[in-house]
């Protein structure tokens, strides 16, 4: 076990680094000068010399890096050139929306996800099975930029749901329900999105763990179906199911980010792409690599969960 | 409809002689795909209106004879749009899923074939790109590359799906390469060439051909997904996700336009995606887990 977690540790750490040279890098495929591009021609000597000393700009590129590498450890990020303030801020204030979408989507994933795929494990290719098998089929090709037009169409402008529409967003602190409100069609889209995969990988291995010689043993002892699928079936069967949610993630940002763009709700999302069409470069790589880092975390907490879940895995 | 028939050749060919029939709606399927790519093909040789054309006479008007899915709001052809705009779609879908395939299939057969050293190296590095959430790499450099085309994009697609080609096609070699009849060529004396050429290769085609489609068909989401926040090729240039972007802000005046290109898109990615899960299922190979 501790073999296995350092040798992830040690992957974890190869992985932060390669996406720390891309993000740096990412400044240098600007055409032109960085500074020029990233303050525009009429920037002011002191805002050049922030710049500067913020990416080492004067130095060769591999030193560039290190003093770059050196601010962000400090947790300095450079400051936005739009709005002047700094971007670990912009990215404070935008995280916790991004979060709070993807938790609430996790949740109803789940809770529609399990019960369905143990419904359909119980008989194979029985009607129901075939049914929801087709709906996840489509549900499957319809891309969330899609989903969300969709239910926006539908249920804030045709039903008229106040409070679900575009800039209807309405924060945390200032009024829970309000709130609720105005992340639910963005928080239902990801959970489609998500609710899919677990249905289909869930539904897989709890037809095959069905089929072990362990579950044949608690049927012939009399012990009721419910008590097999969740006692006996479900915890074999629900590696891959984590595994899925763990490679999910990255996805979910980018999903939520559409979503969030198309509602005007002020996450990561929507700060990125407005930071990308106002060019401002800093606050686009400080997303990106905040995003980054923390994808690659999230995957490696649920290699952890797995293992507990199942401990087979770290001995191989 | 000529390239609905090589696509139907193309796929006799490697339909072995007992199996269950694919079935009609894999068919359809097919026809549709078909069709579409016979329409970005053939797209400025049909009588259709064009694209680019304002006509401030129709804003908004409905779906009728005159415009079949009716007009935008700067009274251009919805129906002669998302022809063209599946050019986009297409294109980017083929291309970057060729790059990752051109790319990715040798290496990981390779890889799968010798083993050792240079496997576990190879492995390694995949996995660490891999890690890398590749939506969000290709929002980051498509943001900085500018000015965006339709080359770029298919680069930056394109090479963020090498890891994950690399990761299917190693892992279906790997089932492949322990067969008996491998190592009986090996015996006999047959060149590695011959043995990846002649052994390996038709024996991993159909999960190949199966998540190519499927590649073809994720490629095309993300690119809707990024015409969607405006990354894609630049406007007026027709593709079904900036069609969709458009839309956004005029969803309560013409609800056709977003509702069109949506359904282009979903029919198609369907379509793709049944074509692919249908081959898998019909050689029987076992389920790889994405």
């Amino acid at each position: 076990m501790l073999r296995y977690l350092t040798k992830r540790l040690m992957l974890l750490v190869g992985i932060v680094f390669v996406i720390s040279v891309g993000s740096f890098y990412l400044i240098h495929l600007l055409p032109g000068n960085p500074a020029t591009v990233i303050l525009g021609f009429g920037a002011s000597p002191e805002a050049k010399a922030i710049l500067y000393k913020q990416l080492g700009l004067s130095k060769p590129i591999y030193l560039q890096y290190f003093v770059w590498l050196g601010n962000i450890l400090h947790g300095n990020l450079g400051i936005s050139f739009i709005s002047q303030t700094t971007v670990s801020s912009v990215i404070r204030s935008a995280l916790p929306i991004d979060a709070e979408i993807i938790i609430l989507s996790q949740i109803m994933a789940f809770a529609a996800a399990i019960p369905t795929a143990m419904r359909s494990a119980r008989k194979p290719d029985g009607i129901i099975d075939r049914v929801l098998g087709a709906t996840s089929f489509t549900l499957l090709s319809i891309p969330p930029y899609i989903l969300i037009v969709v239910l926006v169409l539908f249920i804030s402008i045709k039903l008229g749901v106040s409070g679900t529409g575009p800039s209807a967003y309405v924060s945390l602190g200032t009024d829970w329900i309000t709130n609720l409100e105005s992340l639910s069609l963005p928080a239902f889209t990801l959970a489609t999105v998500s609710f899919v995969v677990y249905y289909r990988i869930l539904r897989s291995d709890l037809i095959a763990t069905l089929q072990e010689e362990f579950i044949t043993m608690a049927r012939s002892k009399g012990i009721s179906q419910r008590r097999i699928m969740w006692c006996h079936a479900f915890r074999p069967s629900s590696v891959a199911l984590l595994g899925a949610a763990s490679v999910n993630i990255g996805g979910l940002l980018a999903a939520g980010f559409v979503v969030q763009y198309l509602l005007q709700i002020p996450g990561l999302g929507y700060t990125l792409i407005l930071a990308i069409n106002e060019s401002d470069f800093l606050v686009v790589q400080g997303i990106v690599l905040t995003v980054s880092v923390l994808v690659v975390a999230i995957n490696f907490f649920f290699d952890f969960v797995i293992n507990m879940v199942d401990p087979r895995i770290s001995r191989e | 409809m000529s390239s609905f028939s090589l696509e139907e050749a193309a796929l006799m060919v490697e339909k072995p002689e007992k199996s269950e029939p694919l079935g009609l709606f894999f068919w359809i399927c097919v026809f549709w795909i078909g069709l579409n790519v016979f329409g970005a093909i053939f797209a400025n040789v049909l009588p259709l209106p064009n694209p680019l054309t304002e006509n401030f006479n129709a804003i908004n008007v409905g779906p009728g004879l005159h415009h079949l899915f009716g007009t935008d709001d700067l009274g251009r052809d919805i129906f002669s749009r998302i022809v063209y705009g599946s050019r986009v779609s297409i294109t980017v879908g083929i291309g970057a899923i060729l790059i990752g395939f051109g790319v990715g299939a040798p290496l990981g057969m390779l890889a799968a074939y010798r083993r050792g050293r240079f496997d576990s190296f190879l492995t390694t590095i995949m996995y660490v790109l891999l890690a890398f959430p590749a939506i969000i790499a290709t929002i980051a450099v498509l943001s900085f590359w500018t000015p965006r085309s339709l080359f770029k994009i298919i680069v930056v697609i394109g090479v963020a799906s090498i890891p994950l080609v690399y990761r299917v096609i190693r892992t279906a070699t790997l089932s492949v390469a322990t067969k008996d009849y491998v190592i009986a060529a090996k015996v006999q004396g047959a060149t590695d060439r011959r043995i990846l050429m002649k052994e390996l290769l038709p024996n991993i085609a159909p999960i190949a051909v199966s998540f190519f489609l499927i590649g073809v068909a994720t490629v095309i989401t993300l690119e809707g997904a990024l015409a969607f926040l405006g990354l894609s090729v630049n406007p007026p240039t027709p593709s079904w996700g900036n069609m969709i972007n458009e839309a956004r802000t005029v969803l309560t005046q013409n609800v056709w336009l977003a509702f069109f290109p949506s359904l282009a898109l979903c029919l198609f990615l369907i379509a793709l995606n049944f074509i692919g899960d249908r081959i898998r299922s019909h050689f029987d190979v076992t389920e790889v887990k994405l």
